[in-house]
């Protein structure tokens, strides 16, 4: 699958012009309120006409104004899950889910309303109606909706928006299985930093209608990109694995790209993936090594990049291993030990935090458990 | 039983009248109060000022203007005659025709807020699901627009059934034929001593519309449950 779109659109006094590719998995489309999130999600649904530009899924053309070419919305066959679900609210739950089941031809159907109901739990719901649904469970039909469209490309446009963190907890494994088990490539939009390191395989940093980065996930949330955004929670996201627990410290050893990291021991099997991210105001810098430190984890790496963040603090970036740290320190830091591409410095990591990844998700939850590993 | 054979005819005549003069214009009434809700176009006020037209002029100047065009000389009516062999002048059809019109602009009205209160992002929502514009009126817009379209034939119903003026200056007052309740009414009280018809002919009139309301409102409970609204 890839996505290639390259579009722009007025909206009053606001523009939009947004140009990036994605391949399979789940592309976040990631930004502020007001960044134009919803304004491209409604063009790639073809609900939003773009004044210019051309979309492309996976070879088909949705828009290309050069060409003159427009696929209607309803021709497109992309399922799209709204930010206040949007059932019908005349039709049952069955009704619901089955709805675009109608206007798919039979031979490109792959949705199955037992397999959806069973992925989705929401097989107890189908006698319903939508009015007398919980927020989550109205979510979960919704994104159920979706599905029985048979898409060839699922839209979910901050689906979890206006549901509580429990709620959140409830609905975000199954889009992770959707990701995992049924391999429909989506794009997702969030403002949440915490949902994009958890779900994402490509990032699309949105501001102010403008793509300001676009890449793996890994990298763009390393910080490098985010940081003029001024999210004030820039970070590093590290893929890792669990390689061994040491019984008598209490502590779990993570293999991961930025080098081994020790962490209090978690209850998981030796070479779970866990995925990680290390806040850049919990990272120190050292010149030297330093030794007679409590902090556990000092990770050698050299400096790639300092970007001002503020009169008094910037994000220095440090390429450890084969990943990348940020660290937020003083400017007045930076000028007294000189840093800046090139210097060989330590990162001093002073905590994790587990986003909780497809297996960890289980164990750790997704409220976002902090640990001091210093 | 209670009402002598005159009588009969007269209720029997009024209820086919507003009958026909609701089913036969429900379909225009729906379509205008589509385009009047959704469409964009020069002279919609006017378009607007006319359907409205027949609830604001004197009945009586609405139904001249229904003999002027649908009279037996009258350039619609000498023409559907001849074509059709339809012929409104004196006939009980020309009585709905009239009820029709005076009761056009209330159906309309309740429609088009209907159409008007309807959620269009629930219709963005069915053409994501690949729903065409015809497909999305049908399962999405109408289901959704019926208490309103019933909530408008039930108040049409109701001005049909009171109908005076527009009828009896349109298709006169004869009896089986276009003497409809109200007009039936008027005839016995420009008799002496028929007091006494002319009052039961107005408890069944009392009746009938009071039976329309229980019975607009028990339907448009159960269409709300049933759309899941109440």
């Amino acid at each position: 699958m890839t996505l290639d779109v390259d579009v722009r659109h007025r909206l009053g006094a606001f523009t939009l012009a947004a140009r990036f590719r994605a391949e399979a998995g789940i592309t976040v489309l990631f930004g502020r309120s007001g960044a134009g999130k919803t304004s491209l999600v409604d063009i790639l649904a073809g609900l939003v006409r773009p004044q210019e530009g051309r979309v492309i899924v996976d070879g088909v053309t949705f828009v290309d104004t050069e060409l003159g070419v427009f696929l209607p919305a309803h021709k497109r066959r992309v399922g799209y899950v709204f930010q206040e679900g949007r059932l019908f609210p005349h039709l049952t739950v069955r009704q619901n889910l089955l709805f675009g089941r109608w206007f798919t031809p039979r031979a490109e159907r792959w949705g199955d309303l037992g397999h959806v109901t069973e992925l989705l739990g929401i097989g107890h719901l189908l006698a319903r109606r939508p009015a007398g649904l919980s927020g989550g469970e109205k979510q979960r039909v919704a994104i159920g909706r979706a599905l029985l469209r048979s898409p060839r490309l699922l839209l979910l446009d901050e689906p979890l928006a206006a549901l509580d963190e429990a709620r959140k907890a409830e609905i975000l494994p199954y889009v992770e299985r959707l990701r995992d088990e049924i391999g429909v490539p989506i794009v997702y939009v969030s403002h949440s930093l915490a949902e994009v390191a958890r779900l994402a395989t490509t990032v699309v940093a949105l501001n102010a209608g403008e793509v300001a980065a676009c890449g793996p996930a890994a990298e763009v949330l390393a910080g490098v990109a985010l940081a003029p955004l001024g999210y004030g929670e820039s970070g590093a996201v590290v893929e890792a694995r669990v390689a061994a627990h040491e019984a008598e410290a209490g502590l779990t050893r993570l293999e991961s790209p930025v080098g081994q990291l020790r962490v209090p021991r978690l209850a998981l099997a030796p070479a779970t993936p866990v995925r990680l991210r290390i806040p850049a105001r919990d990272v120190m810098v050292a010149l030297a090594s330093p030794a007679d430190i409590s902090a556990l984890n000092v990770l050698p790496g050299t400096v790639v990049a300092v970007r001002t963040v503020s009169d008094a603090v910037a994000d220095v970036t440090l390429a450890c291993g084969q990943g990348h740290i940020v660290a937020r320190i003083t400017r007045y830091s930076v000028e007294r030990l000189r840093l800046a591409p090139g210097v060989a410095a330590h990162a001093v990591v002073k905590s994790v935090v587990f986003e909780g990844g497809a297996t960890a998700g289980a164990t750790l939850g997704f409220a976002v458990t902090a640990v001091e590993a210093g | 039983m209670l009402l002598s054979p005159e009588e009969w005819t007269a209720l029997a005549l009024s209820l086919r009248v507003s009958l026909w003069a609701t089913l036969a214009s429900l379909p225009l009434a729906a379509l205008v109060a589509l385009v009047l809700a959704r469409g964009r176009f020069l002279g919609k006020t006017l378009v607007n000022g006319l359907v409205h037209l027949p609830l604001v002029m004197p009945p009586v100047v609405t139904g001249y203007l229904l003999l002027l065009a649908f009279g037996r000389r009258g350039p619609i009516g000498a023409f559907l005659a001849e074509t059709f062999g339809i012929v409104f002048a004196f006939r009980w059809t020309g009585a709905a025709l009239a009820a029709g019109v005076m009761g056009f602009p209330l159906m309309v009205r309740a429609i088009r807020l209907s159409i008007e209160a309807v959620d269009r992002r629930l219709e963005a929502a069915a053409r994501s699901l690949g729903a065409g514009p015809v497909a999305t009126f049908f399962a999405v817009t109408l289901p959704l627009v019926l208490p309103g379209i019933l909530a408008g034939w039930v108040l049409a119903f109701a001005k049909a059934m009171g109908e005076f003026g527009a009828t009896i200056t349109f298709v006169s007052n004869i009896p089986g034929e276009t003497q409809t309740l109200p007009l039936a009414i008027y005839a016995f009280t420009q008799v002496p001593g028929a007091d006494t018809p002319a009052l039961r002919l107005t408890l069944v009139s009392i009746a009938v519309s009071m039976a329309a309301l229980v019975a607009s409102e028990l339907l448009a409970r159960a269409v709300g449950r049933r759309i899941g609204i109440v």
